[in-house]
């Protein structure tokens, strides 16, 4: 298990981008998967920075975790801000014609239809932001 | 990301050649560079072959984009996608409706 603990602001992306692409890299993980799993670390780290702590400011701990038996990456997002399950909102509807769509919740749900498996919840005053995605 | 611009035909066809990956943090790079260059623009085509991914913070600028091209006479035209592109595009819905080359 390696983690990182950024303050959650969106100039610490590439930090953090780059923390995961040297585990990632390490484990000779596929391009598809890498870039996929880079697309979710963008977009949980974002609403993170944006909203966790809005108006004010927080760290971000990111954990990475491997599974050598089944090839399983698992990265959790945890922060100490207010307690906010990205999962229930309800998906966007992707056959509303684009001239008609506001991109809202595009992002996890980019998340949810890439990994293998999206899990919240909220423990010990912090929410956690758990990815899976065999690689 | 980098962004290189070229203009043709007096000014009215722009195409923009993007490279690197189009994420929350280079999305506004984009953002500007159309912004910038989009006056008396006619048709607009997007050069993707050298990008690597594309986040949802790139999709909302592409959303911006098409739907202020769409009033105009050529519209908006992306090329050069690759799989992984390709693939965001289809699970959100944008490949039904942009202009995909």
């Amino acid at each position: 298990m390696k983690e990182i603990v950024v303050p959650a602001v969106i100039e610490n992306l590439p930090k953090v981008v780059s923390f995961i692409e040297d585990e990632l890299e390490a484990l000779d993980c596929p391009v598809k998967a890498q870039m996929q799993i880079d697309v979710a670390v963008d977009e949980l780290f974002t609403n993170i920075a944006s909203y966790a702590y809005d108006p004010g400011t927080g760290d971000a701990i990111i954990r990475f975790d491997f599974d050598e038996t089944d090839r399983i990456v698992t990265i959790s997002f945890m922060d100490s801000g207010m307690p906010f399950d990205p999962l229930a909102k309800p998906d966007p509807n992707v056959k509303v014609p684009l001239k008609e769509r506001q991109a809202g919740g595009l992002g996890i749900f980019l998340v949810k239809k890439t990994m293998d498996r999206v899990e919240y919840r909220y423990e010990n005053g912090m929410n956690n932001l758990t990815i899976q995605k065999q690689i | 990301m980098n962004i290189t611009a070229n203009k043709e035909n007096n000014g009215t066809h722009l195409e923009l050649v993007l490279s690197g990956r189009l994420d929350t943090v280079t999305a506004p790079q984009l953002e500007e560079a159309l912004n910038k260059d989009l006056d008396g623009v006619e048709s607009l085509t997007l050069d993707f072959s050298s990008l690597d991914y594309i986040s949802s913070a790139g999709l909302r600028v592409l959303l911006s984009a098409h739907k202020l091209m769409s009033h105009r006479q050529g519209g908006m035209k992306i090329k050069g996608v690759n799989e992984i592109v390709k693939e965001v595009f289809d699970v959100t819905g944008f490949s039904d409706i942009l202009n995909i080359e």
